[in-house]
């Protein structure tokens, strides 16, 4: 019998599955990537942050294996015998199912047994969601990171690296260790050269075994070596380095405020919304990086506009003409009231298929020049349209020129197309 | 004669160990020291123990990867783990209390959570039952070589990571799929394999590498051609001239059309169902010795005094959960419990010997009334659950679990009791319950059949039916991952009495024709 060991293996790593998890999540990314499409679909703009259950089809994810079918002649032995005594009979149930096979059975939460149900974390659901909007790496880094920091001094330390290295800071630490070491000798110096003066200009003793001679040489002796004592203390030392510190710290709180206007007219169809709502979704996750607290306004509009809640922007269907200039003026008058340029940072998105009285582009071109896009960090309107555009393209194609710096638009006609829009916000915002 | 009056209670005059539920790293050395010893009285062989303190977590990691401590990467092992913990987190579904493996020194996983009992409980059942069985039984001992399994787990999780590297992920993942589809079918079943150990199989994988295209393209080369070759006879000679049940070593070895790397890792997947391959026949012994021996040891412990009465209700309370079998009515009712089956049979066996009856005297003359130490060895060490249950069940046995026999012929209106606990219905029944074990019976019994090798390369696998059972629907999936590796035509005939009664292919014959 062989000696036991006894191994505290807890703090070794767990996850030794997560390479197999990821395999997993690789193969069957076609069906995880509808059910993010689907969450997206479901979900508040606002409430994208979280992980998902995701079910797929067991016939997907079953393992086939060469196994027995139904029919044919079966004899299996069971536990628990009450009243059966051989050559007992009992009546097939109709339909013919097989027997004591445990198949086909409910689970007990009512989930189907046809379905291999699991979780997907936050971070792979926005893994999903980037991958369906073809977001780059370092775009969905900037997106996921949990928190943004900004570096604060915090004092100085003796170690760092040369490009933080304070010059006055160490020039004055050593000038004062040079004091430190050397002051003392430097005041004995001059005491014993006061002496050593006193000394030469007294007159000799003639009595050689009285004389200064030897004093006097043994006070130079002393006096040379106190000088080269202090000569060798060094000028700067590594002890006198001085580094800046600097520590990480969470970016002071701001408010930022969202503006999603769209045309809610009978020309967009329930796939322009759910573009709409994935470049929102975007913008949402950006703002919510860089600021603390993000209110967000939905102002939907046709020939007239109105703010509504997230529900009814997005799934209430609506028929008639266009007006966009509406929603421009409400989305005015909601910052004159409520969000004070002062206060909080102002974003907005709208979302169109370009359909637009043609007498109101001109209008719009307008009210953006002049009351909004001085008011506002960043607008960027989105047409979603695979057709030719319409005069208010044109209109705002002229406001781009003009205001290069907080006005970018883009037309989409898939989802894959959001990104390009969204990365001069990046872009801009980096710099 | 009493399990009492045959080895008399000790007067208690020693302390327990410990008093508290809670466990130590202290304690658990000095539980499993005091098992040992009582383990030792019984004579049981084992393996040295190394006993490994892990997380709920780490546990699901331990389950996904089948107790391998060291695997190669796969999607259906992440599949593995995000049920576990999906039903874990539910609270669906306790984990289990430990994991063993068949190893030298032999691995057993203790969770954390487990209360001091608990601990005792579960060393006494892995580190010195499941480890007396992995040393002792002869499939293990034939099978499986318990000191050079990690070393080839890691050579194996290498290799694949290397193929993975070279070839890219999906062209490994298809392999393993298809390896996987056919594991059941990669083991010989009689032959005795090779013992492995890892720095030999490197050595040898790069020998095999050179020699195997040589030695393939010999054999699809000296094949006459088909205009060359009018001898009738020749033309009806099969290949292989015995039929062959190890279809993923045949195809390793005669695929025309494999890279040698892919053949590698055919020969990864085969041998761990080599490895695997004595578990899933030992099932009910090996738990139920196991059971029966945490019981003992534990018995033993508190007729020592070394634990009390507190301990041993805790105790007694999980082991009744582990051994209870619902009946076949029951809404929990999932099949025999091997644990019930196995431990029932272990504990009778003990009770034949110590102290027979006139009925176990007729039916076990050569086992009632000797050594039951020494009887249970020889039991736990020369069966496999097949052979186990039709040496040993006891009537007695059978009538405690009430089995019955149930026929559901598809020809009938009717299902049959065939037989029950009683007289005329106990050979039956053992001999049934037997057969219900045994791994040929279980599974369908498919072998490679013939390989045209004059003509299209088709390969044909032949299935014996037992009692007109036909395939399952998976059939033409798995046909599909036979393909995959053989390269050219699968066929599939179900052949019962000489006449072929059920056929399939890959690529489906329809499709062919149109």
């Amino acid at each position: 019998m062989g000696m036991t060991h006894v191994v505290d293996r807890r703090l070794n790593g767990k996850n030794k599955s997560a390479v197999n998890r990821e395999r997993f999540l690789r193969r069957y990314r076609h069906h995880i990537k509808k059910a993010v499409a689907d969450a997206v679909h479901r979900r508040s703009i606002t409430d994208i942050e979280r992980g998902e259950n995701v079910s797929i089809p067991s016939r997907d994810t079953d393992e086939p294996i060469f196994h027995h079918g139904q029919g044919g002649k079966r004899e299996v032995i069971h536990p628990g015998n009450k009243e059966f005594v051989a050559g007992d009979t009992l009546p097939k149930p109709p339909g013919g199912g097989g027997q004591g096979q445990g198949q086909g059975q409910a689970s007990p939460d009512g989930e189907g047994m046809d379905e291999f149900a699991f979780q997907i974390t936050q971070e792979e659901f926005l893994d999903f969601l980037f991958d369906d909007l073809e977001l780059p790496n370092l775009a969905r880094k900037k997106l996921k990171d949990t928190e943004a920091f900004k570096y604060v001094r915090s004092g100085f330390s003796t170690q760092g690296v040369p490009a933080k290295l304070d010059v006055v800071r160490s020039l004055r630490g050593a000038h004062a260790r040079r004091l430190g070491l050397g002051g003392a000798r430097k005041k004995k110096i001059r005491e014993m050269e006061a002496q050593l003066a006193a000394l030469k200009s007294a007159p000799d003793d003639l009595d050689p075994a009285f004389s200064h001679e030897d004093q006097i040489k043994a006070m130079e002796d002393e006096i040379a070596e106190l000088k080269a004592n202090v000569r060798r203390i060094p000028f700067i030392d590594e002890i006198d380095l001085r580094y800046r510190q600097h520590l990480k710290q969470p970016q002071p709180a701001t408010s930022a405020v969202m503006f999603c206007l769209m045309d809610v007219s009978g020309s967009m169809t329930q796939m322009h919304k759910d573009i709409a709502k994935r470049f929102f979704i975007l913008l949402y996750l950006f703002l919510k990086k860089n600021y603390k607290k993000i209110d967000v306004v939905f102002i939907r509009h046709h020939t007239s506009a109105k703010e509504v809640d997230e529900e009814e922007f997005f799934y209430s269907r609506e028929t008639g003409g266009t007006i966009v200039s509406s929603a421009l003026k409400l989305m005015h008058k909601i910052i004159e009231s409520r969000y004070s340029p002062s206060e909080w940072n102002i974003y907005a998105a709208q979302a169109s298929d370009g359909d637009n009285w043609n007498d109101d582009s001109p209008i719009c071109s307008k009210l953006l020049a002049d009351s909004i896009l001085p008011l506002v960090q960043y607008y960027a309107y989105v047409e979603i349209t695979p057709q030719d555009h319409q005069m208010l393209w044109y209109e705002y194609e002229k406001i781009q020129e003009r205001f290069p710096q907080s006005f970018a638009l883009q037309q989409i006609a898939d989802p894959g197309e959001i990104y390009p829009v969204f990365r001069q916000l990046f872009e801009r915002k980096a710099a | 004669m009493t399990d009492t009056m045959d080895r008399p209670n000790e007067p208690r005059t020693r302390e327990p160990i410990s008093t508290s539920s809670e466990w130590t790293f202290p304690l658990l050395e000095k539980y499993d020291e005091e098992i040992a010893k009582c383990a030792a009285e019984f004579g049981l062989d084992t393996y040295p123990n190394q006993v490994e303190v892990i997380s709920a977590e780490q546990m699901m990691d331990a389950y996904s990867s089948v107790g391998m401590p060291v695997g190669y990467h796969h999607w259906s092992f992440g599949k593995q783990f995000l049920s576990t913990s999906k039903g874990y987190q539910r609270g669906q579904m306790g984990l289990a209390y430990e994991i063993v493996i068949n190893s030298n020194p032999c691995i057993a996983y203790l969770m954390e959570e487990n209360t001091l009992p608990m601990q005792a409980l579960v060393i006494a059942h892995a580190s010195y039952g499941h480890n007396s069985f992995f040393k002792g039984n002869y499939l293990f001992r034939t099978w499986t070589d318990a000191s050079a399994i990690i070393d080839y787990l890691v050579f194996a999780r290498d290799y694949v990571a290397q193929c993975e590297e070279r070839y890219g992920l999906d062209a490994v993942e298809q392999i393993l799929d298809s390896c996987h589809a056919l594991m059941n079918y990669g083991v010989d079943r009689y032959k005795r394999p090779a013992p492995i150990s890892a720095a030999e199989e490197a050595r040898r994988q790069k020998e095999r590498e050179e020699y195997q295209q040589r030695r393939l393209n010999d054999l699809w080369r000296t094949i006459p051609r088909m205009e060359d070759d009018e001898d009738p006879v020749r033309r009806k000679q099969r290949y292989p001239e015995e039929p062959q049940e190890n279809i993923l070593y045949f195809i390793e070895k005669n695929a025309p059309l494999l890279e040698t790397w892919q053949r590698e890792l055919i020969r990864i997947v085969r041998k761990l169902a080599q490895y695997f391959y004595p578990q899933r026949q030992t099932q009910v012994m090996n738990e139920g010795w196991a059971t029966f021996w945490h019981y003992t040891l534990l018995h033993r412990m508190y007729d020592k005094g070394l634990v009390n009465d507190g301990f041993m209700l805790e105790f007694l309370q999980s082991h009744s959960a582990v051994v209870y079998q619902p009946p076949f009515d029951s809404p929990w009712y999932s099949g025999i419990n091997p644990y019930t089956l196995g431990f029932s049979m272990f504990t009778d066996l003990r009770r034949i010997c110590e102290n027979p009856t006139d009925e176990d005297r007729e039916w076990f003359p050569d086992i009632a009334g000797t050594d039951w130490v020494e009887t249970l060895h020889f039991a736990m060490k020369n069966f496999k659950d097949e052979s186990f249950i039709q040496q040993f069940l006891s009537p007695k046995v059978m009538r405690d679990m009430k089995f019955f026999a149930i026929q559901n012929d598809d020809e009938e209106d009717v299902y049959r009791i065939t037989a029950i606990h009683d007289d005329p219905g106990y050979r039956i029944l053992r001999e049934k319950l037997a057969r219900q074990y045994n791994l040929s019976y279980r599974e369908p019994n498919i072998q490679v059949w013939n390989v045209d090798v004059r003509g299209d390369r088709s390969l044909t696998l032949r299935h014996i039916p037992v009692d007109r059972v036909p395939l399952g629907d998976d059939t033409e999936e798995v046909l599909r991952h036979v393909h995959r590796l053989w390269g050219f035509d699968v066929h599939l005939e179900s052949v019962d009495d000489g006449q072929v009664v059920d056929e399939a292919h890959c690529p489906p014959k329809d499709l062919d024709e149109d």
